[in-house]
């Protein structure tokens, strides 16, 4: 425990963060200090960390379990003599069950296996969504696993391979959902095991699933296959309830009609006219009554593609491969066009370049070809601007005469 | 060998853990409303409703405090609970009557309830000091600094004009993808790696050089053995040398630090999704409380709780008015480092005469 327990706080600066309003991590960690060394040591480092305004945790060696590339951040300190307990000090990702939703059983379950080997830290959850066991040793790896999947848990991805997908909430709690977005990502989750666990692609992949364009798990920004639920048929709308929220004060010319993007509404007091035809499907009318207005019932998902943060080559927004698609059991048609895109940037990207990267390198233009889709107008904000046309085939002038003389063959009877 | 050892069985299927409400009614829900902050009920088109209560969580958590959400989610609701996208927490309540006691027991544990419709959510966050080797602050201790200081905008205590979607990083890698937020705090390196003896012992120099987006590695020969130099002059601190090579550290006490950037937004609401801007280049680390961090992000949030039209977004309310307004209202000093100068720089410059004055 403490070296200068008895003689003031070993945490001074850590203390201070234990005050204020909001929920504080230090008093989680020291929750679990009282039990674990592990936890105890991990404060008096980031204690340090504060002191030094620097990290203590160097670089992931290769560490993980049998068989598998992916789901274990190997994590050591470079001071292991002052903090041995934590002198390795690794992550596993355990992949979540889609939307995040868990029994009070089966949560116990996992704080009992991690007790029982690890410094029971946790993320609930990391960023891309995976349930985080914070904090264990090498020894510590395979046993945990094995607990792990005893009770039906498996690891999450990490490095180049497909990374946990996520997906929103869903049908499971919201009326917007275009798609079942939980049974897709388990369903993907499920078919791409190998993909996940073993990295064999030049950088990650990552597939998030949005029910629909209000995207609630940041899938354009955020994942390489962004799969956001939209509709293809009319905005069911009830008059009455639209009458109901003006008569709440809700001021639909200004702060409806106002803010549609494409002006394809008009409200006359009476009844709220939609020009569907128009409507881009941005969600605003419908989050702001959502008891008057509801998405369309022909559903289906945009599907985009190639977000990332800024390394390598800078951050990307997804954009537009497939306007609309219908997501049904067993999800072939999107499964096939995933498998198309690793094909061909498995055989072509270089080391670290995601799928975003690899569109811009070789031109949006030649990926399509590659994945065998077609060119269309949604996938673009505007036709290019600059002249410099990359013309891949030029006639010679026997080329001309030979396709004169034939076209005239062709006419004489 | 272990002939029982199982593997590739991805998760459980999360229809396991659906309370019986979800179950009966799952792609049948008519609508929502919020009926105070943090709370919110969803009615089925059978007329059964569903009650969400919201809280916010450090998300970084021992198992001790999950086996109390666990605790409340048998006291409360049948033993169902689910997390967000966002580290909240979410009890799942088919008794109107218990909304106000798990609040209650919510308060006791230190968890505010809020974060749903027009305000801030929980910041989504990645490891910083606690767990990183790349880390150019700390991540859990920010947060807790600006929540401490926003809370108001989380529990409801004040109103504002719409979400308002804040996320922290710690490095450029952006493990929390923070660049499509209203508000994004960056950790930001400032000093170029420095080549460590031996790095060819450690990293393979090909990969080394490929690393760099703007060719500012190159190889060279220290003291007899193959390495690399560095053009300083080129490096924009990305750090993605360092990901691929221990050798080549840039963390620096005396230079890491902190930037802020506003105005992104993935939902499509109104406005396309749009990235983040520079706001402020540079703050210097100040633990515990990162007290300027604070300052700033406060400032910006202010102005635009006092300007922003109803529904209006960071992004969206900052393009009506436009930048010199922002950095005026801000009182943000506009620097060199504002203007772009990386790939395609020129598509972010002001082309047209469309002057406020």
């Amino acid at each position: 425990m403490s070296e200068t327990n008895g003689k003031g706080s070993a945490t001074p600066m850590l203390d201070e963060l234990e005050k204020g309003e909001w929920p504080s991590f230090v008093t989680q960690i020291k929750e679990m200090a009282a039990e674990k060394e592990q936890c105890q040591q991990l404060l008096e480092l980031l204690e340090r960390s504060y002191r030094e305004k620097i990290g203590h945790w160097k670089h992931g060696g290769i560490v993980g379990v049998h068989g598998y590339g992916g789901g274990v951040i190997g994590r050591y300190n470079d001071l292991p003599e002052e903090f041995p307990a934590i002198a390795h000090f690794h992550t596993l990702r355990v992949n979540m069950p889609s939307g995040w939703f868990y029994t009070s059983d089966v949560l116990r379950k996992i704080c009992d296996i991690w007790d029982e080997h690890g410094s029971g830290l946790t993320n609930m959850h990391g960023s891309t969504g995976d349930i985080i066991l914070l904090g264990t040793t090498t020894d510590e790896l395979e046993p945990t696993f094995k607990a792990l999947t005893e009770n039906d848990f498996d690891l999450g991805g990490s490095g180049s391979d497909v990374r946990t997908p996520s997906a929103c909430v869903g049908p499971a709690r919201c009326e917007w959902a275009c798609y079942d977005t939980l049974d897709l990502c388990n369903d993907l989750t499920q078919t791409f095991q190998d993909e996940l666990h073993r990295p064999a692609f030049p950088y990650k992949f990552k597939f998030k699933c949005s029910g629909c364009p209000n995207d609630c798990v940041a899938s354009i920004a955020r994942s390489d296959m962004s799969i956001i639920g939209t509709w293809r048929d009319d905005i069911r709308i009830d008059q009455d309830a639209v009458r109901e929220y003006a008569e709440n004060g809700v001021n639909i010319e200004r702060d409806i009609c106002g803010n549609c993007p494409t002006k394809c509404m008009e409200w006359d007091g009476h009844d709220l006219e939609i020009d569907n035809g128009n409507c881009v499907k941005c969600m605003h009318c419908i989050n702001a009554m959502p008891k008057a207005l509801r998405p369309g019932v022909d559903t289906g998902a945009t599907i985009l593609l190639g977000a990332k943060a800024p390394i390598v080559q800078g951050a990307q927004l997804s954009s537009v491969i497939v306007p609309f698609m219908k997501l049904e059991p067993p999800y072939d048609e999107i499964k096939d066009l995933a498998e198309r895109i690793w094909d061909f940037w498995s055989e072509n990207g270089k080391n670290r370049e995601r799928v975003g990267e690899i569109m811009q390198r070789v031109g949006m233009g030649n990926f399509l070809e590659a994945i065998g889709v077609d060119p269309i107008p949604e996938m673009i904000a505007y036709p290019r601007e600059n002249p410099y046309v990359f013309y891949e085939e030029y006639y010679e002038e026997e080329d001309e005469e030979a396709e004169q003389e034939e076209e005239e063959g062709a006419a004489v009877p | 060998m272990d002939t029982q050892r199982r593997t590739d069985i991805g998760p459980p299927d999360f229809r396991r853990f659906l309370p019986p409400i979800i179950k009966e009614n799952y792609g049948k829900w008519k609508y929502h409303e919020i009926l105070k902050p943090g709370v919110m009920v969803h009615v089925a088109e059978s007329g059964d409703k569903l009650f969400t209560v919201r809280a916010g969580s450090p998300r970084l958590l021992g198992t001790k405090r999950i086996r109390k959400y666990a605790e409340l989610a048998d006291k409360y609701c049948g033993g169902h609970l689910r997390f967000t996208s966002r580290h909240n927490v979410e009890f799942l309540l088919t008794d109107e009557k218990n909304i106000d006691p798990i609040i209650a027991d919510l308060a006791e544990l230190g968890h505010p309830v809020g974060g749903i419709g027009p305000a801030i959510s929980s910041i989504v966050h990645t490891q910083g000091w606690v767990h990183c080797h790349s880390a150019a602050t700390d991540a859990s201790g920010v947060v807790k600094a600006v929540m401490d200081d926003l809370h108001e905008y989380f529990d409801g205590t004040t109103k504002i004009p719409g979400k308002l979607r804040i996320a922290l990083a710690c490095c450029l890698n952006m493990c929390g993808a923070v660049h499509c937020s209203d508000i994004s705090i960056l950790g930001v390196h400032r000093r170029p790696p420095r080549v460590q003896q031996g790095l060819a012992k450690v990293c393979e120099i090909p990969n080394v050089i490929a690393a760099c987006p703007t060719a500012a590695i190159r190889p060279a020969s220290v003291e007899g053995t193959p390495s690399v130099e560095i053009d300083e002059s080129l490096c924009m601190f990305c750090a993605n040398c360092f990901s691929v090579c221990p050798a080549l550290p840039m963390a620096d006490a005396l230079n890491d630090g902190v930037s802020l950037w506003v105005g992104g937004k993935v939902s499509n609401a109104r406005h396309e999704p749009m990235f983040s801007k520079l706001a402020v280049p540079f703050i210097e680390n100040d633990p515990p409380r990162w007290t300027e961090v604070v300052q700033n992000v406060r400032k910006i949030v202010e102005v635009w709780v006092d300007g922003a039209r109803p529904h209006e977004r960071m992004g969206e309310f900052i393009e009506r008015i436009g930048w010199p307004k922002f950095f005026k209202l801000t009182g943000i000093e506009f620097q060199k480092e504002h203007i772009d100068d990386y790939r395609y720089a020129g598509l972010t410059f002001h082309r047209s005469a469309w002057v406020r004055h």
